[in-house]
């Protein structure tokens, strides 16, 4: 192996330790599991027969995955620009408000292959400018974007509840919502993809969007590592001072880097009111923009981690309603936690083990390099 | 009931809905003013309302509980301060990572122990912080102008309103007139600075993270021993943010902390007492905006149309002192 002293191999940094990190959090959390006076092992097995066991398990992990991806996205684009967009959720929820007025209005007249990409635009728009408007802060008048973002999260959800309340609430109705909408307003469910396997989707609320969600990883991608655009955010991130070196204008490339963000983010509201609800409803954002800052932190920012990541997720959720329904002392505040743990152990200490590996690594280095030697003096006296 | 006394009633509940907002950006100061930022108030605060009630409700004992508020609050706080200082972690990541904790253990644990969807059982008196009749206040009530306000304003909150206020001032003489203050500072604004005259920068990091905890103990305690009766999940309901935003649009300063927090629970007050009222001529004003007037009017602080909000310098970087 040509590695330095101190250098870790890439599976270490990229494997190794992101399950480390894991394997904490999720030992804290069964803990946790006995405190509440039931067994983890069990738990654990309660939850993967929710999340893999069986179709409509699998088509909810999957649903809820496709959130993440979104959201998991969107602090990424951000994070690779240096930036820490924590108004995930709102962007995502106010995106709602592009879909829902697309929808309502072509609903009745267009087929949903037409609905879809118009809606889809409206929603990045909409939740793109909702995280542009703190990037345009942040550029030109230097206010702090995880601050202004935070403040955006509540006005979003101020924003929205007025909107439901008082323009998109049907005449004479008590619920906070939209009309609900018609067959032109939906997207199709993978109920065929389920068939090809020989299972069965049930009442699992899995679209189309899963694609969308898994081509935005693709794309992500591509952006970030194989344009201009991404390398310039890449620099921005690592670098600031050499970005403005090199030329590159970083109040520009903050603005884009949160309009896109906002962007990713915003793509879940199709996944949910055109897929889901079939309308606009209050709270539809549900955290997810929240789970995005943990997927992204254990995907390190990665498209492939941030997949895997929100897999992960997915089944946390998906399991952790099932796991709620059997053991009556545990409720799906449980997964609310364990997200705290992973991004506290994923995130915030993730440099935790990272002296420890080091020092073993450099200690086989030290090592090595001693035997070499002993060789190297070995070898004339022989010859 | 007339205007005026309608006036003072309003005031009344802006002050006590501001006081949790003011422990939390206290709070607040202290750990940003030594360089660590804080988005985690919130969770400490909702896991102190928890412990407060839980172990009130447990004992019987509204000290105990606050003990216990406390407690939690501090653990917390050390969680973030080692994720902070030692292991030199991402703040943000670790106050958010606080925030999920607090909200997803607090419901959890309380559904177990107590069986009533995450709330706490309903606490007795002496397991609250009630109201304190002041000398002469009913007597005074009937007097003109000067009777309301003595009677609703100033007598008959509980004793941690009182303490809020002292603790403005004692936030203020520690920042600015003692040496623990001036290190306070020293250490957010350089750190390397204080560490050259022989002050342990960690350490003073530690205590302002702890004296948050502490802060945040007792904003959590008025939530759920004083303002109301019991825990329910997700009290707090942002107000660790409210708080936060406060704590920016005061610029880092007690005496303004004070009057941002009573401005942010006017407003909290204001839409509450304005639900549904018709103004002549304007029309109903949406509850929304006003309650989502305290962030708009920090977004407009932070983008520097109202003065230029300017954290401290060295807030939210880890200290390295070699390297």
């Amino acid at each position: 192996m040509s590695l330095s002293r101190g250098e870790l191999p890439r599976w270490v940094d990229y494997g190794l330790i992101p399950l480390l990190n894991l394997a904490a959090a999720f030992l804290v959390a069964g803990l946790v599991v006995i405190a509440v006076g039931e067994n983890p092992l069990e738990a654990v097995e309660l939850m993967l027969f929710g999340a893999f066991g069986y179709g409509e398990g699998v088509g909810f992990t999957l649903y809820y995955a496709t959130n993440f991806i979104f959201t998991g996205l969107a602090v990424a684009v951000a994070f690779h620009a240096g930036l820490f967009n924590i108004g995930g959720e709102g962007q995502a929820y106010v995106a709602g408000l592009g879909v829902i007025i697309v929808c309502l209005a072509l609903d009745q007249f267009m087929p949903w292959y037409i609905t879809a990409p118009l809606a889809l635009i409206a929603g990045c728009a909409v939740g793109g400018l909702w995280a542009f408007v703190p990037g345009y802060l942040q550029a030109t008048r230097g206010s702090h974007i995880v601050i202004t973002t935070i403040m955006f999260n509540f006005i979003a959800a101020a924003l929205m509840t007025y909107m439901l309340v008082n323009v998109f609430r049907q005449p004479g109705a008590m619920a906070p919502e939209s009309r609900t909408l018609e067959e032109g307003g939906r997207i199709p469910r993978l109920d065929w993809l389920f068939d090809w396997f020989g299972a069965n989707l049930g009442g699992a609320q899995l679209n189309i969007s899963f694609f969308l969600a898994l081509i935005m990883s693709f794309l992500v991608w591509v952006l970030i590592w194989r344009t201009r655009l991404g390398y310039r955010l890449r620099t921005l991130g690592q670098n600031p001072t050499a970005a403005v070196y090199a030329g590159m204008r970083p109040p520009r490339l903050i603005m884009i880097a949160m309009a896109l963000s906002g962007a990713l983010a915003g793509m879940m509201a199709i996944n949910e009111i055109m897929g889901v609800h079939g309308r606009l409803i209050l709270e539809f954002a549900g955290g997810a923009g929240f789970v995005g800052i943990a997927v992204a932190l254990m995907g390190r920012a990665h498209p492939i981690g941030i997949v895997l990541a929100a897999l992960l997720f997915g089944a946390l959720y998906q399991g952790g309603a099932e796991l709620a329904f059997s053991m009556p002392s545990i409720t799906r505040d449980m997964i609310i936690a364990i997200q705290g743990l992973v991004i506290l152990f994923a995130g915030a200490l993730e440099g935790l083990f990272r002296p420890a590996i080091v020092a073993f690594f450099n200690a086989q280095y030290d090592r090595r390099r001693a035997r070499e030697a002993a060789q190297a003096s070995s070898a004339p006296a022989g010859e | 009931m007339g205007t005026f006394e309608s006036f003072i009633l309003l005031l009344d509940s802006t002050v006590r809905l501001s006081m949790p907002l003011l422990f939390a950006a206290l709070a607040g100061l202290y750990s940003e003013r030594s360089g660590v930022f804080d988005i985690g108030l919130e969770g400490k605060m909702l896991a102190a309302a928890f412990a407060a009630a839980a172990i009130g409700a447990l004992a019987g004992n509204v000290w105990l509980g606050l003990l216990a508020g406390i407690a939690v609050s501090v653990g917390l706080a050390l969680v973030h301060g080692f994720a902070c200082i030692t292991a030199r972690g991402n703040q943000i990541v670790s106050g958010v990572a606080i925030n999920f904790l607090a909200a997803g253990l607090t419901a959890l644990i309380g559904h177990a122990y107590f069986s009533q969807g995450g709330r706490t059982p309903r606490l007795e008196n002496e397991a609250r912080f009630l109201p304190i009749e002041w000398p002469g206040a009913e007597q005074l009530a009937d007097v003109p102008f000067l009777g309301p306000i003595y009677e609703e304003l100033i007598s008959g909150h509980n004793l941690l309103v009182y303490l809020g206020f002292v603790m403005v001032a004692v936030t203020w003489f520690v920042i600015f007139r003692t040496r623990f203050g001036l290190r306070l500072r020293a250490v957010g604004e350089n750190p390397a600075a204080v560490d050259t005259a022989g002050i342990s920068v960690t350490l003073m990091r530690y205590q302002a993270v702890i004296i948050c905890g502490v802060l945040c103990g007792l904003a959590g305690a008025y939530l759920s021993t004083a303002q109301s009766a019991s825990f329910v999940p997700n009290m707090s309901a942002g107000k660790g943010f409210i708080a936060l935003a406060a704590l920016i649009f005061a610029k880092w300063k007690p005496v303004p902390v004070l009057y941002a927090c009573l401005l942010f629970g006017f407003l909290d007050a204001l839409g509450i007492r304005l639900q549904g009222y018709e103004f002549p001529g304007i029309g109903e004003v949406p509850v929304q905006l006003i309650q989502a007037l305290p962030y708009i009017l920090t977004v407009v602080l932070l983008a520097g149309f109202i003065g230029k909000a300017e954290p401290p310098k060295a807030g939210g970087v880890p200290y390295v002192k070699e390297r």
